[in-house]
């Protein structure tokens, strides 16, 4: 049994729009399975649907074999979802609004109280309990959301852009927790712009384009089909002149520092060994994450040039 | 049908609303008051003494059954239609909406938050009513009975509101051009013996009229109306509302996309 089974599923809003057509999609228990696409591609209304916040047009949808249409409150049960805009009351404490999430999934008051003080413990917002959310940081109010999803312990949990907006340290921060309660069985969506995040968390990637799925296989696959790393060197001394090595595309960020994109095919073993016969000393070497946000790119564009 | 999840979930949100409406009481439960002393000043003691009797009692005795009312009828209304418009418009209508929780027990908890707050106020402005007149209840559990069914009516009529309301000016503009007349023109300051009989027919199309004679009867141990049509029109429009609260629910109108 899957976590989640999406077939053929349509949605037309009341103006016309067409935002989802047709999309297929399964997500294996205990996955973090990310789902990408630029903005109005479809992801956060799929979402909505999963989540019963969307009325679907057509398809059907199964959630750890629960159906929508037969058995919406079994589905509702199984999920816990952190969307993309904020929405609490922002005149409510922090805790009141966990404590009344657990409530609307019938946890009784007194394990509904103790929950709430885990999951907020567990996000580090157990000090802010007592405060209003609108007082919280940008930051804290992600944290809120993903408190609250977790009230229920839910078996999947989705995440719409969940670290939007948030800094670098909190941010890590984040996924280091996504992480751990991935391993501990929880099955985890994700949407994100940031493709860093989806390259360092998720095991499987669909990419939704227009309303249809482009793109949908595990991640390590994905990234073979990315054809170039890229890389920035750090250079001992200035070079006046930028050499041209085969298979490779050399772009100098200042006197001292280069972005090299090396083809796969030619190696960087080869491109190294090209350096050292210029005499070219490489003192620091990073790897630019962005091999994925490259194949997102690329894919886009090849569907585009397919529909034009 | 009603197992324990419900119970709980029901708990939580009427809590919810109880909780909400208590933290703003200077908003909710004061002006009512305030606003009715000054009527029982003005038109009951200052105008009411040169009025005279009206159905043969002082004209006190004969407005307080129908202000007691309208500061349930306001009240009920106007907590649920602020209450969940302002949760649609923050969008925290959704942590109900991802939860297992059915539309009927949501519609429930609004509108046990818009009774209570009904029957707080409406149970002040009857204590106010005693530094002003000697009150008798003729009927006091049929009193009760119609506090609670017009507070459940309103309560509906003002979820129906702020399911359709897409603007902070929708939820006013139905509390202004409808219920407002309807309460002034439902007989809460006259008789409608006083009018023409075209518009006392014109007058019987108005629900207002019903509840506010049959509270009426249940204070004073008189009516306009005989009490079973008066009964039958609550119960009808309860119906009504309820139903029509309940298909918006299901079918997600005003709530979902």
């Amino acid at each position: 049994m899957n976590a989640l089974e999406i077939t053929q599923l349509y949605k037309r809003y009341d103006n016309g729009f067409l935002a989802v057509k047709g999309i297929d999609l399964a997500v294996k228990q205990g996955d973090f399975f990310a789902l990408l696409g630029a903005n109005g591609a479809g992801k956060s209304t799929t979402i909505g649907i999963v989540a019963s916040l969307v009325n679907k047009t057509s398809g059907s949808v199964k959630v750890y074999g629960h159906d929508l249409d037969a058995d919406p409150e079994g589905v509702k049960r199984c999920i816990g979802l952190v969307p993309q805009e904020f929405n609490f009351n922002q005149f409510e404490n922090v805790f009141d609004i966990v404590v009344s999430q657990a409530g609307y999934y019938g946890i009784p008051r007194k394990k509904a109280l103790e929950r709430a003080e885990v999951c907020l413990k567990q996000l580090e917002l157990w000090d802010k309990r007592d405060e209003a959310a609108r007082e919280l940081s940008g930051g804290m109010k992600r944290r809120l959301m993903i408190a609250r999803a977790l009230v229920h312990e839910p078996k999947l949990l989705i995440l719409d852009e969940p670290t939007a907006g948030v800094d670098i340290e909190i941010r890590r921060s984040m996924w280091r927790f996504f992480k751990k309660i991935n391993a501990a069985g929880t099955t985890i969506i994700l949407t994100t712009h940031y493709l860093e995040e989806a390259e360092s968390l998720c095991k499987h990637i669909a990419i939704i384009n227009k309303g249809e799925v482009v793109e949908n296989m595990d991640m390590k696959g994905l990234l073979d089909k990315a054809d170039e790393e890229v890389f920035v060197l750090s250079l001992e001394f200035p070079v006046k002149e930028i050499p041209v090595i085969a298979g490779s595309r050399i772009e100098g960020l200042d006197e001292t520092t280069w972005q090299v994109n090396v083809r796969k095919e030619f190696g960087i073993h080869a491109f190294f060994d090209e350096l050292s016969r210029l005499s070219i000393k490489v003192t620091g070497i990073r790897n630019e994450s962005n091999r994925l946000e490259q194949l997102f790119v690329k894919l886009l564009v090849n569907k585009e040039a397919a529909d034009v | 049908m009603f197992n324990k999840e419900y119970r709980v979930a029901l708990q939580t949100i009427t809590y919810k609303e109880v909780k909400r409406f208590l933290r703003i009481w200077v908003q909710t439960l004061l002006p009512s008051i305030i606003t009715t002393t000054l009527y029982f000043l003005i038109f009951g003691t200052l105008i009411g003494s040169r009025i005279g009797q009206m159905k043969g009692y002082d004209y006190m005795d004969f407005i307080v059954p129908g202000l007691i009312l309208m500061a349930v009828i306001s009240n009920a209304y106007s907590n649920v239609v602020s209450s969940f418009y302002s949760a649609k418009f923050q969008h925290n209508i959704e942590e109900m909406l991802v939860a297992p929780v059915p539309g009927w027990i949501i519609l429930t908890g609004y509108i046990l938050g818009g009774v209570l707050r009904g029957l707080i106020v409406g149970g002040l402005v009857t204590i106010v009513s005693l530094f002003f007149t000697e009150l008798k209840i003729a009927h006091p559990v049929m009193m009760v009975v119609v506090f609670l069914l017009t507070g459940v009516l309103f309560s509906a009529a003002g979820f129906i509101n702020a399911a359709y309301a897409k603007s902070f000016d929708d939820i006013s503009i139905v509390p202004t051009f409808v219920l407002t007349p309807l309460i002034y023109l439902g007989g809460v300051f006259y008789s409608i013996d006083l009018l023409p009989v075209f518009w006392q027919n014109v007058s019987l199309l108005n629900p207002v009229l019903y509840m506010i004679d049959v509270f009426r009867f249940s204070i004073l141990g008189d009516s306009d109306i005989p009490l079973l049509y008066g009964f039958m029109v609550i119960v009808t429009f309860i119906t009504i509302l309820i139903g029509i609260s309940l298909r918006l629910l299901s079918k997600g109108i005003g709530i979902r996309n």
